[in-house]
């Protein structure tokens, strides 16, 4: 039996090969000789820091408890992997693009370089991964009581608790020790994904070995095993559909999600080429994985005591049947899956940790100045190692809390279902364009308040941090507060129902407040850059500067790199541009570069900031670009509306323009037709009193001679009232207190009435008619219609200057209306002139016929008053006018 | 983001590998299908499946998608530079005749 000195000797011996291994990866790196170092192998066994001691310890317990369930945990990662086309593609081209170190620097970057956000993904996956933590100690403890309990001298063992604070310790004096040897750009740690490749390897030969011992050694051969598997307890196939699902989905979420992940598979990715073979590579590793799980686990049911703790067949078994060597190895296999999964875990959330919380802090209290601060690279240092430290010390404390009594696989999921959280935010920020930070703080805030509230404070253990009453009663009394059974969903598996609660609310809280809200200019960039990927340069943000002096960038990078490292860059950049020393010109490539630089040590963002206080003037940031094109745009936007007002002022002002000249016109003809109408007046008057007078003082008139005075007296006083008639005629029909005399007849009849009325006088007026047209049957006032008539009549033979002066009226119906046309073959009106024509008092030029100017403006009234109009039609020729009458009789003047 | 249309008819290598692209797209979408099919298995009616079976389909499964993935990876490989692949050409290209 090894004693347990003796294990402690190899978990030494082997932890100084990883060691050896890491320092030679390390240096090999250092001297460019690493090529090896980054092959797809490579990258692909470091992906393998999935399997945690969880999976070679749990999975067999998982198989053991309920049959083949455990194996969804790896179809998860399966399916993400065979779809890398889909997402990872994408995520590790984004992450090389933006320069992400992290997925909480991800998701801050995609949503305008939040910091916020940055800080929350940071203490969610802080909160989410301690109990992972504690899970890998608590394996190794369990493995280590394992040892104790089949040694001779069980006085030897230690207490568990002085083994999980040794191994804490330890883990955390590697991980300080390889994490942050260096503060690298990119975050890369060549020793560390070395390290991690050769316990991948070592986890898995040391499972494939205990499986070919259960299988050919105790067993006795394949068929054997399948019959052993028909006879255990978990023979049948028989998962519940939902966990089967829920559990496959979650996986794959915490897959893509786990900071430890995001670490190995899109920061330490060196070539996105390296994917290609991890797709098929990776899920042949996790089904090698798999392999030998269930068979196990039936053979232990079958040959260990019942008391044996499941979780621990894999060790129990060889040290049952005296198979020490073997026993170490399977014990150094679960040593390597927890000690890969710590440093990893606390490398990728130190990072976060130091980035997002205390650089910021740091740099906020020292003022922000890059130049004069102190030692930024020290600090940063430090950050990290008390991070670390931090980090696995919540682990160890968690470990404490809980006690290490729940299954293993439980804790793992509690974790899973944590870090899925920010998928929504993730996906929603790689393939959508509308996601906004708002959308994605209060999808990540209401998820991880379910999921803290459903399954992580449960997971204590009744009454530990929730009250029991809560867990019966649920949060104040309120039954649909239940922990778990949220909104009434009563007797779902716990895990099912707070990852199906936690998720569908974060991802319709994302949706909903993204539609809702309005991203800021620089979330709309990134969220360009990202969507779209693909179609942008791979990288953002050159410095275009010129200005920058070189002396003052060396000053602040040795201060954060270190001088001797800082001295060399320079010397290399200014090599590279053929320039002798230490100082290059300041090209955008070597400024960007040197952000590339610091953002290992400061953070991208920080580094940006930094680089562009020295770099000064000569580098806008792209909020004051967004800032000043939104200005434009409101500008453009006002001059755009004054334009269009000052558009309508011109139209208003034409109209206003048109409508006096009118008016002026109509002044004018006023005035013109005043004077007419005295004139017209004063005519006939002086005609009478001339007259009358003659009457009165001549006695010797003959009776011929007086008699003809006397009818010239009476000739001009018919003329006077005929005057004096149209005006009122035309003021009683404009009062609208004229009473029609509605009568049947023929429009025929009405025009034979009109033209002989019209006919008196120099009858030279050819009227062309088509009397077929006109056999219309009107019901209306035929009286004020024929004066219409007359007056047109009367008008063209009064105005048309024609040799032959004719008249065609035609008559059309169209619809209901009644259409007849008056055309003459004069000059007709011209144009300036046929807006007036049917005011009062107008008359064209020096009228020949001495008409009062009324007869149009009484046409005009009495249409109107009939329910039609009458109008000038131009262009036929001559003066042309058209009546229009409706047919159905709708007389307004009713 | 380039809205205006690429061309109808394509290289016939091209078409291959937009169809091979298409295949690696929705090879998870089979995978998703298959690795559910089995919960079809459970019935009611007291008829059972032995966890054997279900782990030779499994595995046998499992297999399956790892060979049909490395051959996809391989030709993707072959043919145009991955970094010089254009996402909108494959997704929203109109499959051309070759």
């Amino acid at each position: 039996m090894p004693t347990l000195n003796m294990l402690v000797l190899v978990c030494l011996l082997y932890v100084v090969l990883l060691f050896l291994v890491a320092f030679a990866a390390d240096r090999a790196a250092l001297r460019g000789r690493g090529k090896w170092l980054r092959s797809p192998i490579v990258y692909t066994l470091s992906l393998s820091i999935y399997c945690t001691a969880w999976t070679f310890y749990g999975a067999v317990g998982f198989a053991a408890r309920s049959g083949l369930e455990f194996v969804t945990i790896y179809l998860g990662p399966t399916l993400v992997m065979i779809g890398w086309w889909w997402v990872l593609r994408k995520m590790v081209r984004v992450g090389q693009a933006q320069r992400i170190t992290s997925i909480a620097d991800l998701i801050s970057s995609r949503y305008g370089k939040s910091n916020t956000l940055a800080v929350f993904v940071t203490l969610l996956a802080v909160v989410g991964t301690t109990p992972y933590i504690a899970l890998q100690l608590q394996s190794v403890t369990l493995s280590f009581a394992a040892f104790a309990e089949t040694g001779p001298d069980t006085a030897q063992a230690m207490s568990r608790q002085a083994t999980a604070f040794w191994l804490a310790l330890g883990l955390a004096l590697f991980t300080i020790l390889f994490g942050t040897r260096n503060l690298d750009a990119n975050e890369r740690h060549h020793g560390v994904v070395m390290a991690i490749a050769l316990e991948a390897v070592v986890k898995l030969f040391a499972l494939l070995a205990v499986g070919v011992f259960v299988v050919w050694g105790l067993a006795g051969g394949v068929s054997e095993t399948l019959a052993r598997i028909d006879a255990s307890e978990i023979a049948e196939w028989n998962v519940s559909g939902s966990r089967w699902i829920g559990l496959t989905a979650l996986s794959a979420a915490a897959f893509l999600c786990l900071p430890r992940m995001f670490q190995v598979m899109v920061v330490e990715n060196e070539n996105e080429d390296h994917l290609r073979t991890a797709a098929w590579a990776f899920p042949a590793y996790l089904m090698l994985m798999s392999l030998f799980v269930v068979p196990i686990a039936a053979v232990g049911l079958d040959l260990l005591p019942k008391s044996t703790n499941p979780d621990l067949f894999v060790l129990s078994l060889p040290l049952a049947e005296g198979r020490e060597g073997l026993a170490i190895l399977s014990f150094l296999g679960g040593f390597s899956s927890a000690t890969s999964m710590v440093i990893v875990a606390a490398i990728a959330l130190s990072t976060m940790v130091s980035n997002h919380i205390v650089m910021p802090i740091w740099l906020n209290m020292t003022g922000g100045n890059a130049v004069i601060s102190g030692d930024v690279r020290q600090v940063a240092l430090l950050a990290r190692r008390l991070s670390i430290a931090g980090i696995v010390f919540l682990g160890y404390l968690y470990f404490q809390i809980s006690g290490g009594g729940t299954a293993l696989a439980k804790i793992g999921l509690v974790s899973f279902a944590g870090v899925a959280q920010f998928l929504p935010a993730m996906i929603g920020g790689l393939f959508w364009r509308g996601a906004t930070r708002t959308g994605a703080l209060a999808g990540l805030l209401i998820g991880s308040v379910v999921w803290l509230y459903s399954l992580f404070l449960p997971s204590f253990g009744a009454s530990m941090v929730l009250s029991e009453d809560i867990m019966q009663n649920g949060l104040l009394g309120l039954s649909w507060l239940r922990p778990q059974a949220l909104f009434g969903a009563e007797g779902m598996d716990p895990l099912v129902h707070a990852v199906m609660w936690s998720m569908l609310l974060n991802t319709s809280g994302f949706i909903l407040f993204s539609l809702l809200s309005f991203p800021k200019p620089i979330e709309r960039l990134q969220g360009a850059q990202f969507v779209n990927v693909y179609d942008h340069s791979p990288t953002t943000g050159g410095w275009t500067g010129g200005l920058a002096q070189t002396e003052d960038l060396l000053i602040m990078a040795q201060r954060i790199m270190g001088g001797s490292q800082a001295q060399s860059f320079f010397a290399r950049a200014a090599e590279r541009q053929g320039i002798g020393g230490y100082l290059p010109e300041p090209s955008p490539d070597f400024l960007q570069a040197l952000e590339r630089e610091l953002s290992g040590s400061v953070g991208g963002a920080a580094a940006h900031a930094m680089v562009g206080q020295i770099v000064g003037g000569a580098s806008v940031s792209v909020e004051d670009l967004m800032a000043v094109a939104d200005e434009t745009a409101q500008i453009m936007e006002y001059s755009n509306r004054l334009e269009a007002k000052s558009t309508e002022l011109t139209r208003t002002a034409r109209q206003l323009r048109e409508a006096n000249e009118k008016l002026t016109q109509l002044s004018r003809q006023k005035d013109a037709f005043l004077s007419q109408v005295s004139h017209e007046l004063r005519t006939p008057m002086t005609s009478i009193r001339a007259f009358s007078e003659i009457l009165r003082d001549s006695d010797a008139l003959k009776p011929a001679e007086s008699s003809k005075y006397a009818s010239v007296i009476h000739d001009e006083a018919i003329r006077l009232t005929r005057l004096l008639d149209d005006l009122l005629d035309l003021s009683v029909l404009e009062s609208g207190q004229v009473s029609l005399n509605v009568q049947t007849g023929t429009l025929g009849d009405l025009l034979d009435r009109a033209a002989a009325s019209a006919a008196g006088g120099s009858g030279d007026l050819e009227i062309r008619r088509k009397r077929g047209d006109e056999d219309i049957v009107l019901s209306t006032d035929l009286d004020r219609l024929a004066q219409v008539f007359i007056n047109l009549i009367a008008n063209a033979r009064k105005y048309c200057d024609a040799n032959k002066p004719s008249l065609t009226i035609s008559t059309r119906v169209a619809g209901d209306t009644l259409l007849v046309d008056f055309i003459d073959n004069g000059t007709g009106i011209p144009t300036d002139k046929q807006g007036v024509i049917f005011e009062k008092f107008s008359r064209i030029g020096d009228t020949k016929a001495g008409g009062a100017g009324l007869g149009l403006a009484i046409c005009r009234e009495i249409m109107a008053r009939l329910g039609g109009q009458v109008t000038y039609l131009p262009g036929q020729g001559g003066a042309a006018f058209r009546v229009i009458l409706p047919l159905q009789e709708r007389l307004a003047a009713q | 983001m380039s809205t205006e249309p690429g061309p109808v008819f394509v290289e016939r290598r091209t078409y291959r590998r937009r169809r091979l692209v298409d295949a690696a797209r929705l090879l998870p979408v089979l995978g998703v299908a298959l690795i559910c099919l089995p919960l079809l298995w459970i019935s009611d009616t007291g008829t059972t499946t032995s966890t054997t079976y279900a782990m030779i389909y499994f595995f046998g499964l499992w297999v399956a998608l790892v060979v049909v993935t490395g051959l996809l990876a391989k030709y993707l490989k072959e043919g145009t530079d991955l970094r010089a692949e254009d996402d909108n050409g494959s997704s929203s290209g109109p499959p051309g005749e070759a």
